[in-house]
């Protein structure tokens, strides 16, 4: 592709609103569950009320003989239409993860692990019909604290597994050891993260209709990938391919939960192939909280050796990753504890890093990728230690940053964690931030404040984020992830632009993005081109909405196949205008020439070429569909840099966190629409709050059994749980692609709960207290304070 | 989650409720504004076999002030009743408390009666209840009863109220010269059910106090007046009931412990009462 | 719908602003009603224990939340969904402004969050930050943060005042 720039003043970068939206505000919104089907049967899923038990079905029939029922399906009746499946990476060379069916057999190991399937008229029907299943549950031990899962002594997860140990790991280059040795400072801290989970407010939803004529199955799903669930459900099913249809619509959040294949999904699917008919199943909340992949169980130990002049040396972090009864299928929840260790100090110039990871199996739901997937642990654990320096040499903590941030002279360089800084704007983000959060009128203000007795705090985290995920991250490991995308326009008689795109709409805005690329990269209006994505069935195969991808890899695809249709358009109108394509020009749909006066508009072009081919000159054959696919050849991630500052209040009496403001400046590269990322940003940045403050995943120390599991006792962000946010900006192209986006959406949630963390701790220092957990709830703030006991 | 199956009955006056009441005995659920019953029938927590709407039955939800009395209907809606003049004026406890209980929407259903009847011992209106010394009124097919709020509250989720009885309404003392409510409770969100709440009625006479009643939520397992602290705090002072309150048997919990809770409940009454922590 | 010996009622109400009759299951809550009997999918489901906000709609002219009443409770009544609230154009302010201000992202949380709003507004026409907090305090959504929809309402509030 020639490497074109960007019209000057065109449709990329503007604050649009997503068009799309415009339905949903009405209630037009169209998902999973929005969607009718004639003659369809309502599937429940009995599920393991234990988080380990050995199980027995002995007897289905009073639940078969209730009225409207239509089947009871246990792992032996779904074998014959579907096969079981076991995450492998060789990424993850010797990872321990068994093999898993659509639903258990013999035996659970999660307190949810789908069991046995009703068919039947009605959901409430079928959980009628659960409940007149006869089980027999044999208890086995759960093992539920991740650092005592690996204690040889512990119970194990899997009966026919000697260990829980999943996986371990020890990376890292330099020598820690001689850094430590040498240091001025060490500062050390062990910090807890709790799991905790995606809450996407439309849960997961499957409407599956098996044609048995066909022998092809529509499958309409809630998902990010709908292209790689077309994959794994031809794997899995024994179909191929083109006989599966995977339709994601509207998808009422995804953040990660929707990025996986989940036994309860596969199990609906191999029901409709069995029965002929379509089933609609609807994850419920309380299935939802307990079934969804969790997330961010991490015990990090870490220190950070500092010198003399307050340069880090080197970090040494032991890293326990609570990963659950399973690795997430086909990714590994691995990559969460591997992306954490990498996020951990991404910022910062230092020699010598040593991370030791151990993955631990427990009787509870698989993790997986969740929104930042990895950096909150990271970047809290970093962010944590720096204060801690900065504070032992009595120093401002922005200033420790300022004098530890990767300089931009020594880029493209790689950290010892095996981080590739290039491109990165640490200078500019700081200037950007201390600008906007004015500094020192803060710091007069928060000493009044403290001057009235309130306890407040100020704290910083500094953000580097591993975006858009290139083929090196999943292709050597042998794990079939598409990280490519692919665009395929066409011209329509009327002058219009149908775009089909394989990114995916989960909220994000993505679709408006494309639509505003591929509007400069033909030279048409954004109201003439629609998008579809999200169907299969017509949208080309490519990697769907994870990591941030949307806008760095199929915005590429977008301007490399836009600039294809508009070179064919312009060809073909020279050839009828008797000109030369580079003497004319194609703006808002008309064909001009380059002072801008029209010569024909692009709909009479169209019509011509479509009705009117005896009209054209001989061997003139235009081709108005046109196709890009792209992969990044260099850079396996694309990096990204901010900055997030908190205020918070600490009510030294209840323990009550406020946070009062939030500031986030960042660099993503060239926001294709500064509107959507702006909104991104703030979004992610409340997850971040709930992740610091308010979720916790918490399970009985005794038997295992899940406490959290309605929103009562999982506590989510709401409107009043949430501070004005802030937002600086500074924009750094990236170099190796046209368009030089880079991700945006998760940066929020990636430095969110480190600033929480370390303002809670610089309210809490007046008092000679800190907190070393998340979330930080009013009985962590006591305890720290002395107000109560330490847990036991 | 989808209820279990239930009959249904809508009846149209009281006499008809009643009548189904007592024939169903403990089968029979009451369905007035569902935000507490429905969560526990959505989540098959609760089976009646029987639910008695009585939204429909005239005169349930009617708030009147005369006597000295504040009168409040079983089905008033807490958004009626915090909306109300006549509770501002006679019961202002009750406007502060609502406005932590939940969130509009549901306010716009929930009614007294329902939260008095649930008795869950982190609401606050059986709190207030207890704290203002109301009066429930009960009916039956057998007959009515006055039951005093000191004698209502049993335990979690356990009332006085016998199968076949309905609440109709909740009388309250008006507030009196000299009185001042208060309500205050701590909470993870706003309208979070309380990790402790304190409603408050003081009778100050010059510089101390010369009346008290004190009730808690979110920190015993039944609701009721605090005797023993709110004599404390009229001849010791704040110091002296906070002292008593470290005796009570608080709720314990992995979540909440019950020395929080307690500590929960010092806090809020020094902050009632003007002193630091 | 299959039929089966699922107990029913009938009931008749204004759906809006249209009568409508239908027979309903006794256990089956509003929101289900409204989504699969009535064929109105604009108010969602999000939780069925009455903390999400998202299914709800206006009973009668007030907000109430859809899965914790039944749909045998509507009998009688006048229903408003987020359709209806459309087609009569009462929260066109509120629509704008979201739409506007990018106040909604994956949009399962805004017609909850717009009835929630438009309540707001009818009993304060000029609410704070804070207050617009507080009431949408029990509409829960994952994607925006909120800080866009207070700025909507705001706008919305402003448009309404002028």
């Amino acid at each position: 592709m020639p490497d074109t720039p960007l019209p000057a003043d065109g449709w990329i970068g503007r604050p649009l609103p997503r068009a799309a939206t415009r339905r949903l505000v009405e209630g037009r919104g169209r998902y999973v569950d929005d969607h009718a089907a004639r003659g369809e049967l309502h599937a429940a899923f009995l599920r393991s009320p234990f988080p380990h038990a050995a199980f027995r079905i002995t007897g289905r029939d009073a639940a078969c003989a209730l009225p409207g029922v239509r089947a009871v399906l246990t792992a032996e009746d779904l074998a014959p239409a579907c096969r079981s499946w076991r995450t492998e990476s060789r990424a993850f060379p010797g990872l321990v993860s068994p093999e898993q069916g659509p639903l258990a057999r013999e035996r659970a190991v999660y307190q949810g692990e789908p069991v046995a399937l009703v068919l039947a008229a009605s959901r409430a029907i079928a959980e009628d019909a659960l409940e007149l299943i006869d089980v027999e549950w044999d208890e086995l031990p759960a093992v539920t604290d991740p650092a005592a899962a690996l204690d040889p002594a512990s119970p194990p997860t899997h009966l026919d597994l000697a260990s829980n140990l999943a996986w371990r790991t020890e990376f890292g280059e330099g020598d820690v050891d001689a850094a430590f040795a040498a240091a001025a400072l060490v500062v050390e801290d062990r910090i807890t993260f709790t799991r905790h989970t995606g809450v996407t407010l439309e849960s997961r939803g499957v409407l599956a209709t098996y044609d048995p004529a066909a022998e092809a199955i529509e499958v309409r799903l809630s998902h990010q990938m709908p292209h790689q669930m077309q994959l794994h459900l031809a794997e899995l099913l024994g179909l191929s391919m083109g006989r599966i249809r995977v339709i994601a619509g509207d998808v009422g959040g995804g953040f990660g939960i929707k990025m996986h294949v989940y036994p309860d999904e596969v199990a609906v699917c191999a029901a409709s192939r069995l029965t002929g008919r379509p089933v609609r199943y609807v994850c419920d909340r309380i299935e939802a909280l307990m079934a969804d992949i969790h997330a961010r169980e991490h015990v990090m130990q870490a220190r950070m050796a500092v010198d003399a002049e307050g340069r880090i040396l080197a970090f040494d972090v032991d890293d326990i990753q609570g990963l659950g009864a399973y690795s997430i299928y086909p990714r590994s929840s691995t990559v969460e504890a591997m992306s954490a260790l990498r996020a951990l100090g991404a910022p910062y110039h230092f020699g010598a890093y040593r991370a030791r990871l151990r993955c631990a199996l427990q009787n509870k739901v698989p993790t997986g990728q969740y929104r930042a997937v990895g950096h909150p642990v990271g970047i809290a654990t970093a962010e944590c230690l720096v204060d801690l320096a900065a504070a032992a040499r009595g120093e401002d903590p922005l200033e420790f940053r300022r004098r530890n941030l990767v300089p931009e002279a020594i880029m493209p360089w790689t950290n010892p964690a095996g981080g590739r800084m290039a491109e990165l704007s640490h200078t500019a983000c700081l200037a950007e931030f201390e600008r906007l959060l004015d500094l020192p009128s803060l710091r007069a203000e928060i000493a009044a404040i403290r001057a009235e007795g309130r306890c407040v705090g100020l704290g910083f985290a500094s953000v580097v984020e591993y975006t858009a995920s290139g083929p090196a991250a999943y292709g050597p490991a042998g794990v079939p992830v598409a990280a490519m995308d692919t665009v395929v326009l066409n011209l329509e008689p009327s002058g219009d632009v149908v775009a089909r795109a394989s990114v995916a709409e989960i909220g994000q805005g993505i679709q408006q993005g494309i639509v505003q690329v591929v509007a400069d990269a033909v030279g048409v209006a954004p109201s003439r081109v629609t998008l579809h994505t999200g169907d299969t069935g017509n949208a080309p195969h490519g990697g769907g909405a994870w990591a941030s991808r949307g806008a760095g890899i199929g915005g590429e695809a977008a301007w490399g196949a836009g600039r294809k249709l508009r070179a064919e358009i312009l060809a073909a109108a020279a050839a009828l205008l008797q000109s030369a394509p580079e003497a004319l020009d194609l703006r808002e749909g008309q064909v001009t020439d380059a002072n801008g006066t029209p010569r024909m508009a692009l709909a009479d072009l169209a019509a011509t070429v479509f009705f009117r081919g005896h009209d054209l000159p001989t061997g003139l054959q235009p081709q108005f569909t046109a196709t890009h696919q792209y992969r990044r050849e260099e850079d396996t991630f694309l990096t990204t840099n901010g900055l997030q500052a908190s205020l918070v209040e600490v009510d030294t009496d209840t323990g009550l966190v406020t946070p009062l403001r939030h500031w986030l400046v960042g660099d993503c590269g060239r926001r294709l629409n500064p509107l959507l990322v702006d909104e991104q940003a703030r979004g992610g940045v409340v997850q971040g709050i709930g992740e610091a403050l308010l979720e916790a995943c918490r399970y009985d120390p005794g038997n295992g059994q899940f406490l959290t599991g309605t929103l009562a006792d999982y506590l989510l962000p709401m409107a009043d749980n949430a501070p004005d946010i802030t937002l600086g900006h500074v924009e750094t192209p990236y170099s190796g692609s046209v368009l030089g986006a880079k991700g945006a959406g998760e940066a929020g949630t990636c430095g969110a709960p480190a600033a929480i963390l370390n303002a809670v701790n610089d309210a809490l220092a007046s008092r000679g207290a800190r907190v070393s957990e998340m979330p930080i709830t009013p009985a962590v703030i006591l305890r720290a304070l002395g107000t109560l006991e330490a847990a036991s | 989650m989808k209820p279990a199956r239930f009959d249904y009955a809508r009846p149209e006056t009281l006499e008809g409720a009643l009548a189904v009441l007592a024939e169903q005995g403990p089968e029979a659920s009451v369905l007035a504004g569902g935000q507490s019953l429905m969560p526990m029938l959505n989540l098959r927590m609760a089976r009646p076999g029987m639910l008695v709407d009585i939204n429909r039955i005239p005169g349930l939800d009617a708030i009147t002030l005369a006597g000295g009395v504040l009168s409040i209907g079983a089905r008033a809606r807490h958004a009626e009743v915090l909306a109300s003049p006549l509770v501002q004026q006679a019961a202002p406890m009750l406007a502060q408390a609502l406005q932590h209980v939940a969130h509009p929407a549901i306010r716009n259903r929930g009614t007294l009666g329902g939260s008095l009847a649930l008795a869950d011992p982190a609401a606050e209106m059986p709190a207030c209840a207890a704290c203002l010394g109301a009066t429930i009124v009960l009916a039956s097919a057998g007959g009515g009863r006055r039951v005093a709020a000191k004698d209502f509250f049993l335990g979690v989720y356990a009332t006085a109220i016998e199968p076949g009885e309905l609440i109709l309404r909740v009388e309250i003392p008006a507030i009196a010269t000299g009185w001042t409510h208060l309500f205050q409770e701590v909470s993870r969100r706003h309208g979070d059910y309380a990790m402790a709440g304190l409603a408050l009625a003081l009778r100050r006479k010059g510089a101390g106090i010369a009346e008290a009643r004190i009730a808690l939520c979110g920190v015993e397992s039944a609701t009721r007046r605090q005797a023993e602290a709110e004599a404390a705090l009229v001849a010791g002072g704040i110091e002296a009931a906070c002292q008593v309150l470290g005796g009570l048997d608080a709720m314990g919990g992995e979540e909440v412990t019950a020395a929080h809770r307690i500590h929960l409940a010092r806090v809020l009454l020094r902050r009632a009462m003007g002193t630091r922590n | 719908m299959e039929l089966t010996d699922e107990p029913t009622a009938d009931i008749a109400c204004t759906l809006n602003g249209e009568a409508v009759r239908a027979r309903v299951p006794l256990r089956q809550n509003l929101v289900d009603w409204l989504r699969y009997g009535a064929g109105l999918t604009g108010s969602h489901v999000g939780c069925e224990h009455g903390v999400c906000g998202a299914c709800h709609v206006q009973v009668d002219g007030a907000v109430v939340r859809g899965c914790l009443m039944l749909a045998v409770q509507a009998d009688g009544t006048v229903v408003e969904t987020i359709e209806g609230a459309t087609g009569s154009g009462r929260i066109r302010a509120l629509q704008d402004a979201f739409f506007n201000r990018a106040a909604l992202q994956c949009g399962f949380c805004t017609p909850g969050m717009l009835l929630q709003a438009a309540e707001l507004l009818e009993r304060t026409p000029d609410p704070s930050r804070a207050e617009i907090r507080e009431a949408l305090s029990g509409n829960y959504c994952r994607c925006t943060g909120y800080h866009a929809i207070v700025d909507a309402v705001q706008t919305a509030a402003a448009s309404l005042r002028a």
